[in-house]
């Protein structure tokens, strides 16, 4: 089995000698690591591409909009993966983005769990038939834990969920008054001594 | 509640003195860093204590007459082991090569994360010996190799063989019976990734795991020499002297794969600096020291000459700096035993300041090392700081403007930002790895090939560059926006938001000029490792000794702290 300090390695080795900068490269290695790590297939994926990119060209977006149509090219996805970290600030405030074709989906999915948690909010990402909801790089939940992910997306959507409780107010209140259970119920002489503090505060 | 904070920094200021962390653009340059010594912060030194109070056996020991076999060795408490798992192998003269394009050494170790199984010594025994080419998996935390330093092992075992102790002479000029050659851990070659056990409270502290393989082979080689000189003559060998086994160490071979590692971790590199620095601020800061504390700093500075006139060495960059150590650390001694009065109020500061105005670096850096050892409530609490969770960092805070990044590059790279990179000397040298070993190798970009894969390790170069472009771009645009049309500059970026707020974590210097001194790099790191006695053997490797004059592992729980400056030859 390979280590993760290889993989993160090899991957950031593989890219500079694909013409990627050092410190795209970095990036690379650091989301290649995170995207083994949390079970999918980092590695294949990325090698597949490298290999594709040798013979074929990709589009490199700069800056990202609410909608965004390479034309003829499929977006590379490791700088689409860069930039969107980067502008992840502004592109917040779109609450969704869509994009047309995306080479290899599946290797942006690390930049996404970066940015989850950069920006402190759950990140939902779709492409085609495959959905992932990214917890602020704790953990990815999905629908897909194929072996094989597509080569190229079509129809991409990526939102930012609102911070909001995943259960009902009533859910809340009723397993709340059963943690009241634990509680000791003060007696007035509880009330005077239990506690650290004064009764007054008139000093 | 501002006024009473107000009025406390005030009261502070009366009447305690504060003495500001030193410039890192002094300390951070090569030749300052290159004058580093081991210290109590030293990791060799935080192992010993930390594991004083584990259980230490050796669990087997199934060596031929010759020494060959295995042999395991463990440090237990409650439900943690740690075994190191020792292959000692037949090899012929001319293997033997310190070098890392070796392909057999004498023995390998690993150290395994438990007991390990019959199976588990049945796998390792296939893959530990082939080091780099072999394949260790999550369960092995650090792994090694080591060649016997054959004229001191052949004359200890025919002397033990016959009766008698070996002659002291020779021990002392090489002070250990083998060397190692490289220490591996965090993931390399299939090993447990780092987070897999960064939890472990006992393990809170750079290279602790390391240090317990180096420390448990030293006991190794006692051991196989006994074992071997009693089979080549049972009715009257002898064991070597315990008193002579703690006075060997392990020696190390170290060349240039230990450089890129202090530019490659900038975080964790701060951290090791800072605690360095925080220590001696907080010793300078002390208003009055007590008698049995400067009693112990005199002592051990008296004790640590002996240190220095047994360092051998032929170099003679080396030996120019040990002859002016050596001088200035008796003009040293001279001055605190006839000048020098500790009843005075914040002694060390003055004696620092003195060091500063009368010594070389060398003598400034040793005598701080020293400095800290009457002061294990300053120390201890920093070990624990030594390490670094890098992944925080690494993230470019892309919404920040050109004009915030350049302002920092001047506050934090001044000496990097005035080297004139037109000229070929400050950037006739050039790093890159080695495709016969993976291995970091230096040279010459006018008369090699290969400057076109040079690593990143270019980083005041590269900075400068930076600077350049920052002053061609608008002040207000965002880095997110820079970073589109510069992502070639992408990892000083990353740096120099780094270096903001970790202010220790870059070397101040040209790593690529024609006069850099690679060792300079490499004795930092190891200084930090506890090493002693650095042998440079060109500007590009060196030997060292480790754990020479520590405590044996059946000592352990009750052993002389400063260790480091008394016993040993």
């Amino acid at each position: 089995m390979k280590s993760l300090s290889e993989i993160e390695t090899t991957s950031k080795r593989a890219s500079r000698a694909l013409g990627f900068s050092w410190g795209e490269s970095e990036e690379v290695g650091k989301s290649i690591r995170l995207l083994e790590l949390f079970g999918f297939s980092g590695i294949k994926n990325l090698n597949d591409y490298y290999q594709k990119k040798k013979k074929e060209n990709f589009q490199k977006i700069k800056l990202i909009n609410q909608s965004n149509d390479p034309g003829n090219l499929p977006y590379c996805p490791i700088i689409l993966g860069i930039n969107f970290l980067d502008q992840i600030k502004k592109i917040e405030i779109l609450q969704k983005c869509f994009f047309k074709k995306i080479a290899y989906p599946i290797l942006l999915l690390p930049f996404l769990s970066r940015c989850s948690e950069i920006v402190g909010r759950k990140i939902f990402f779709r492409f085609d038939q495959s959905k992932f909801l990214l917890n602020f790089n704790m953990n990815i939940s999905s629908n897909d834990f194929q072996e094989e992910f597509p080569i190229k997306a079509d129809d991409i959507e990526i939102s930012f969920l609102e911070n909001k409780d995943s259960f009902s107010e009533m859910d809340w209140k009723n397993l709340y008054k059963l943690s009241e259970d634990t509680f000791v119920k003060e007696s007035e002489s509880l009330k005077k001594g239990a506690a650290g503090a004064g009764l007054t505060d008139n000093d | 509640m501002g006024y009473l904070v107000i009025i406390g920094i005030i009261f502070i200021r009366i009447f305690r003195m504060i003495v500001e962390l030193r410039d890192p653009n002094i300390i951070m340059k090569l030749s300052r860093l290159g004058s580093f010594h081991q210290s109590k912060l030293s990791f060799l030194r935080s192992f010993l204590n930390e594991f004083k109070d584990w259980d230490y056996k050796r669990d087997k020991f199934e060596l031929d007459e010759n020494g060959f076999g295995v042999a395991v060795y463990s440090f237990k408490k409650k439900e943690r082991v740690y075994s190191l798992i020792c292959f000692a192998n037949k090899i012929k003269d001319e293997e033997r090569s310190d070098r890392v394009i070796a392909t057999k050494w004498d023995a390998a170790f690993t150290l395994h994360d438990g007991v390990p199984l019959k199976k588990d010594i049945e796998r390792l025994k296939k893959e530990v010996p082939k080091q780099e080419i072999g394949r260790l998996s999550y369960k092995e935390l650090t792994l090694s190799r080591a060649n016997k330093s054959i004229r001191v092992f052949d004359h200890v075992v025919e002397r033990l063989s016959n009766g008698i102790q070996p002659d002291l002479n020779l021990l002392e000029k090489v002070g250990y019976l083998y060397r190692t050659t490289a220490v591996y851990g965090s993931g390399k070659f299939g090993l447990a990734d780092r987070f897999r056990i960064k939890n472990r409270e006992e393990i809170n502290g750079p290279f602790r795991l390391e240090m317990m393989l180096v420390y448990l082979v030293r006991q190794f080689t006692f051991d196989q020499v006994n074992h071997v000189a009693e089979k080549r003559n049972p009715k009257s060998a002898v064991k070597l002297d315990l008193k002579i086994c703690k006075n060997l160490g392990i020696g190390n071979s170290t060349g240039l794969g230990m450089a890129p590692f202090i530019v490659n971790h900038p975080t964790l590199l701060n951290n090791w600096i800072l605690c360095r620095e925080t220590a001696l601020k907080k010793i300078r800061e002390i208003k009055e020291v007590e008698i049995k504390d400067s009693n112990l700093f005199k002592e051990c500075v008296r004790n640590s000459i002996k240190n220095i006139t047994s360092w051998n060495t032929e170099s003679e960059y080396q030996l120019i700096k040990i002859k002016d150590l050596l001088k200035d650390v008796r003009k040293f001694v001279n001055f605190i035993e006839k000048e020098f009065n500790f009843k005075k109020n914040y002694p060390f500061n003055e004696i620092y300041l003195w060091l500063e105005k009368e010594t070389c670096e060398e003598c400034i850096e040793y005598i701080v090392s020293i400095m800290m050892e009457p002061y294990n409530e300053i120390i201890q609490p920093l070990i624990k700081e030594m390490s670094s969770d890098e992944e925080k960092y690494f993230n470019i805070p892309s919404e920040r403007t050109v004009e915030e990044l350049r302002s920092i590059l001047e506050k934090k790279y001044p000496n990097i930002l005035v080297i004139n990179f037109e000229k070929e000397a400050n950037y006739k040298k050039f790093w890159f790895i080695s495709k016969n070993k993976e291995e970091p190798r230096m040279a010459d970009r006018f008369k090699e090939e290969g400057s076109e894969l040079e690593q990143p390790l270019a980083i005041a170069r590269d900075i400068k560059d930076l600077y350049t472009e920052l002053l061609q771009s608008k002040k207000n645009l965002t880095i997110d926006k820079f970073l589109m049309e510069n992502s070639h500059l992408r990892h000083v970026v990353r740096r120099a938001f780094i270096i903001e707020k970790f202010p220790y974590s870059e070397i101040q210097d040209n790593t690529i000029s024609e006069k850099i001194i690679p060792i300079d790099m490499l004795r930092l790191k190891l200084s930090f490792f506890g090493a002693l006695k650095f042998d440079p053997r060109s500007d590009k490797w060196l030997r060292i000794c480790m754990f020479q004059g520590a405590p044996l592992p059946h000592e352990l729980n009750n052993y002389d702290e400063q260790w480091v400056y008394k016993n040993h030859s």
